[in-house]
């Protein structure tokens, strides 16, 4: 499904990612950790066109295509969705029509008739209930005053709406209480098909708890340097990062 | 063409050439005013010697005035307009082409032409609720003077401003209307400003308006052009609210480029008296409104609020002023532009709280969105509070979109253009959630909407301007 080669990006001509290999195929969850300042976050803007990054060198595709010539808005009716570490307020735009937009301009690309507004509600309804999200929130303006737990189920009501082919959660568990957090893998969890494929970005194994990965990789200093099952994750949880930097610096020498 | 004016005979020189316009208005008058005042009402006459000698003194005013500054009307004052002293009538019959009314509402609707109000169609058919009288400023003056004698000028006269000297000297006509005490109008009134003419020409026009004690009145203005000359308006309108009365007043621009719209709106509040003034400029030339509200008395409430959607070289300059005479009054401001290419916005917010003025409450609020680098905007709150016991603050900010809500948007497959434009709409929406008429809410989101899709340039679904 998602086929990255020898990736290289930067910001503002620093480089983040240097060389970065990684294959993604159907029905795989993969997880994705790092001590800060590896490159994690870079990895999910690049992969959803975040114009703030520049790739240099390498090549991405996704189900074929080219990922890296596709606008942002193309790529998310591809089938990618970001869950953001920090999702955006945005005052005056409501969820409801924010959503309707999304979801009707995923149905344009796919030769659609816009959604009719009963099916909408009940859509809406339906993928609320999945993550226990309030009725009140999806009359408010996008992320507007939500606390950051709400923030973060916003984020999985939003993938559940748009059914992607493939999701990235970054730190979708940073700032989640227990309960948060059961509630957001539950979604996560429920939403998994044979048919798509997760990325979990994450600094803490906590979240593997709930996400079960079928690959863990590590990513350091831009690139990935190891890669195992979910037992990789609870020796990482155990030890920390530092054997892991110390063996990528023996191997450099 | 028969309404082409005395002014054109006088004024045969070249538009460039600043200052000469404005002389030549002098001399038109000089030569003219008994013609003026034959055709206008006695009550207005009073003062008009007054207002020309007060605009000899005054002249056009120029950038160099400090209320002024952000108002460049050079180069529309320099055209040589005609003025139809003499009140040839205007072949056009607003009732045949006007069709751009809001759908759904239900309203009194009367029509300025240029400048002179045109006679109802059928006024009994209206059934306005007794006692309240709308009409002809002139017509009113002569037949029933004792209504309107202790109120024209009242409040404009005493204004140090070359525009509404000019106003007081050549303005024959314009809508009165009165509502009597308690009376409350159910339905909004709407008045639409035309402008017909086949040479470029000039309408000056007086408005009155007088609510009573505890009086309710909706005005929607709407402000259109005909024609594909040049216009340039100057209007002033006076408006008196009584004790407890409610006083809603919508200003709705939507002219074209070659337009230039010079108001002066000022409002008299007496105590516990309820006021929103909205005034919207979608699309437009050279627009100068200036709003003045004077809070008289206590307990006064008064939203103040206005947007502006700017592109090409259009230029927008709201001036406006709230003055806190006495204490325990409330006003809120809010002013949002959104510009584009070379246009060019600019907003004062004066804000004078009186000596005697405790326990004010006043908040204003203007912010700006550029969408490129070559727009621009011009902003000054401008605050003097002489009390002591009081709540004030104000906030001006000029900035872009924002980029992280753009990328944010387009990443749930929303396309570009379209995350501008829920942006832009959303920026502008809490102006538009201060108008109280619905189906005037509603349209005018719908215009806003269209306005922001570059669908818009001229009215909406008026036949004439297609």
């Amino acid at each position: 499904m998602l086929e990255i080669k020898n990736l290289h990006a930067n910001i503002n001509g620093k480089e983040i990612i240097k060389g970065l290999s990684l294959t993604v195929n159907a029905g795989e969850i993969h997880a994705i950790m790092g001590p800060n300042g590896a490159g994690k976050s870079t990895l999910s803007s690049v992969l959803t066109g975040n114009p703030a990054f520049t790739v240099t060198e390498g090549q991405v595709t996704f189900n074929g295509k080219n990922l890296l010539e596709l606008t942002p808005e193309n790529r998310s009716r591809e089938g990618i969705f970001l869950s953001f570490q920090y999702p955006v307020e945005i005052p005056g735009v409501s969820m409801v029509n924010f959503m309707r937009t999304a979801v009707n301009e995923h149905r344009k690309y796919k030769n659609l008739d816009p959604i009719s507004a009963t099916d909408f509600l009940r859509l809406m309804r339906e993928k609320k209930e999945l993550v226990e999200m309030d009725n009140k929130l999806a009359n408010r303006s996008v992320n507007e005053g939500f606390s950051g737990g709400e923030k973060k189920r916003n984020e999985i009501f939003q993938m559940a709406m748009l059914n992607p082919l493939l999701s990235i959660l970054d730190e979708t568990d940073s700032g989640l209480d227990i309960d948060a957090l059961r509630i957001v893998a539950n979604g996560v969890n429920k939403l998994k098909s044979p048919d798509n494929a997760s990325i979990v970005i994450t600094h803490y194994q906590r979240l593997l708890d709930y996400i079960i990965p079928d690959f863990v990789h590590v990513l350091y200093d831009g690139r990935i340097v190891k890669s195992g099952g979910k037992e990789l994750a609870y020796e990482l949880e155990e030890r920390g990062y530092d054997w892991i930097k110390k063996e990528v610096e023996e191997t450099a020498i | 063409m028969e309404n082409k004016t005395i002014i054109a005979e006088t004024n045969s020189k070249s538009p460039s050439l600043g200052g000469v316009g404005e002389a030549s208005y002098i001399d038109l008058y000089k030569q003219h005013h008994e013609s003026i005042k034959k055709h206008s009402a006695a009550v207005m006459n009073d003062s008009r010697d007054a207002s020309f000698a007060l605009f000899e003194e005054l002249r056009f005013p120029t950038t160099a005035l400090e209320d002024y500054k952000y108002s460049d009307l050079k180069a529309a004052l320099a055209i040589d307009y005609g003025l139809n002293i003499n009140r040839i009538p205007i072949p056009v019959n607003p009732y045949d082409v006007f069709k751009c009314d809001v759908p759904g509402i239900q309203s009194y609707l009367f029509f300025v032409v240029n400048d002179a109000f045109y006679p109802t169609m059928d006024a009994k058919a209206l059934k306005l609720p007794e006692g309240v009288i709308i009409g002809s400023l002139k017509e009113i003056a002569e037949t029933r003077p004792e209504l309107l004698k202790e109120y024209y000028g009242k409040l404009s006269t005493s204004k140090k401003d070359g525009l509404v000297a000019f106003n007081g000297a050549f303005a024959q006509d314009g809508f009165f209307m009165y509502v009597p005490k308690n009376v409350q109008l159910t339905k909004p009134v709407q008045l639409v400003n035309i402008m017909r003419s086949d040479v470029d020409f000039m309408a000056n026009s007086h408005n009155l308006i007088i609510l009573e004690e505890g009086a309710k009145v909706q005005l929607l203005v709407c402000d259109h052009t005909v024609d594909e000359v040049r216009f340039l308006s100057n209007r002033v309108t006076e408006v008196f609210v009584g004790e407890h009365a409610i006083y809603e007043h919508y200003k709705l621009e939507n002219t074209h480029t070659k337009t230039t719209n010079l108001s002066t709106l000022l409002i008299d509040q007496r105590a516990s008296s309820n006021v929103i003034a909205n005034v919207i400029t979608l699309h437009n030339g050279v627009t100068r409104n200036t709003v003045e509200i004077d809070l008289d008395g206590e307990h006064c409430e008064t939203q103040l609020c206005g947007m502006v959607i700017g592109d090409k070289n259009q230029q927008v300059d709201n001036f406006t002023s709230i003055i806190h005479n006495k204490p325990n009054c409330n006003s809120h401001e809010l002013f949002k532009y959104v510009l584009d290419d070379f246009a060019k916005g600019g907003f004062t917010g004066k804000l004078l709280v009186a000596k005697d003025a405790q326990k004010t409450a006043a908040f204003q609020t203007n912010r700006n969105i550029l969408l490129n680098k070559t727009a621009k905007m011009r902003t000054k709150p401008q605050l003097e509070i002489y009390a002591d016991d009081v709540k004030c603050s104000h906030g001006a900010t000029i900035g872009s979109l924002d980029e992280t809500a753009k990328f944010y948007m387009q990443s749930r497959g929303i396309s570009e253009p379209e995350a501008r434009l829920l942006l832009m709409f959303a920026f502008t929406n809490d102006v538009i959630e201060f108008i109280r008429i619905p189906a005037l809410q509603d349209r005018i989101k719908m215009l806003v909407e269209k306005r922001l899709r570059g669908e818009l340039s001229k009215c909406e679904g008026c036949v004439i301007c297609q």
